[in-house]
């Protein structure tokens, strides 16, 4: 029972509980840095590294930590793992440092993080803390490197820098500037919510037709 | 003065935080489904993003710089943001509770509003001096506030129509403020290039 939970604390972030398109939170830097799949991806392993470096060692504090000044304590933590990533990614990933910009500052502000920290770590174990996190990061990953594989497809006619599209492609330069970021996104929450809405539909038809059968 | 016109309508319109810079959109989303509190929402985070650009300034310019201890400014930056959104949290909750009722959970949620943090981080990177950093925080507050207010107006309007049922909520309204973002480029001609 307990390896099936810990699974589904895993699992829960990459779709059930999707941060972009379910829960609706981290929008800012998922609109903002999608403009090509690679600037996604960088920026989904950095986000990744800051939950479940920041889940585990908040889940490991838990205890410590008195309850009236969780949340400074929380900022703090998140903050100083986020500073780890900016000293990293500008001493070996300069490109990468570049092109996300002020936004790898603004992790510390993810509301995933902060959420994930209050929500989760706060009361569960290590192990549960830090697959919680990694579902996060993950779901949160994918997500945005669905976004922003389309936008480049669009505006650049490429994915990952590779040219999809031939000679004959008119790119479609308002998917790589922010009306195209919110029209996308707002199509690919549209589309998870059409998909959930489906599946629970039909789940609750074959809990009629089971019944029906069972009578 | 001229030029810091320009730099607070480019703060406020052209370069909106929320529609061109990306900055601000959970609370662009979460509070905007009535035009009286997001007016209330943007008031609010106007005067911390002003509060905080001060502050932050201040002590980059008087503690990190001198003490060269400049790859401490995330952290010292929303220490000093949090610790201002606490306090404003405490002046609401005293004069207006009724606001403070109405904001609710997403007053301190001002902290983790990236418009803030991005404000404090955008005005050093930029190198701007004191005052350029009070009225390009000046010219985000309003600007946050204005799409924040648009958006409710538009929501308000919506919430009679007939929209398909996969795009009731947040899907409407990502798309809406896509549509938002197309009407603000066409400010971007105002400023001399």
């Amino acid at each position: 029972m307990a390896k099936r939970n810990l699974g589904h604390e895993f699992i829960k972030g990459l779709w059930e509980e999707h941060p972009n398109f379910v829960m609706l939170i981290g929008l800012c830097p998922t609109l903002a840095v999608s403009t090509t799949a690679m600037n996604g991806l960088a920026m989904g392993i950095a986000t990744t590294f800051v939950i479940v470096m920041s889940n585990i060692l908040i889940s490991l504090l838990r205890k410590v930590i008195p309850d009236e000044v969780r949340l400074p304590s929380y900022i703090i933590v998140v903050a100083t793992f986020v500073t780890i990533v900016d000293l990293a990614l500008k001493a070996y990933f300069p490109d990468i440092y570049r092109l996300l910009g002020i936004f790898i500052p603004l992790i510390v502000v993810n509301c995933i993080v902060l959420g994930r920290a209050e929500a989760f770590a706060s009361r569960n174990g290590v192990v549960a803390s830090a697959l919680d996190g990694l579902g996060m990061g993950v779901g949160f990953t994918w997500g945005l490197v669905l976004l922003s594989a389309i936008r480049e497809l669009l505006a650049k006619g490429a994915i990952f820098g590779y040219t999809v599209f031939g000679e004959g492609f008119h790119p479609i330069q308002i998917f790589g500037q922010a009306p195209g970021a919110f029209i996308i996104l707002g199509f690919l929450v549209a589309l998870v919510n059409f998909l959930n809405i489906n599946a629970k539909r039909k789940r609750e038809l074959k809990k009629i037709s089971d019944r029906t059968l069972a009578a | 003065m001229p030029k810091l016109l320009l730099l607070f309508i480019s703060s406020a319109v052209v370069n909106n935080f929320v529609l061109a810079r990306f900055l601000g959109n959970c609370p662009f989303l979460g509070v905007s489904k009535e035009i009286k509190t997001s007016l209330g929402m943007g008031v609010a985070t106007t005067f911390v993003m002003v509060m905080s650009g001060i502050v932050t300034w201040l002590l980059n310019h008087y503690i990190l710089i001198p003490f060269e201890l400049e790859y401490m400014q995330t952290i010292v930056f929303i220490l000093t943001i949090a610790t201002l959104v606490q306090f404003v949290e405490m002046v609401m909750k005293k004069n207006t509770p009724a606001l403070h009722r109405a904001l609710g959970i997403f007053l301190p949620l001002i902290t983790t509003n990236c418009a803030v943090l991005g404000l404090a981080v955008m005005a050093v990177r930029e190198n701007y001096s004191f005052i350029e950093t009070v009225v390009f925080a000046l010219g985000g507050g309003v600007g946050f506030s204005l799409a924040l207010a648009l958006m409710a107006g538009i929501r308000e309007d919506m919430k009679e129509d007939l929209i398909p049922e996969a795009f009731r909520g947040p899907a409407i309204a990502l798309i809406t403020a896509g549509i938002m973002a197309m009407a603000f480029m066409g400010f971007t001609g105002i400023l001399p290039s």
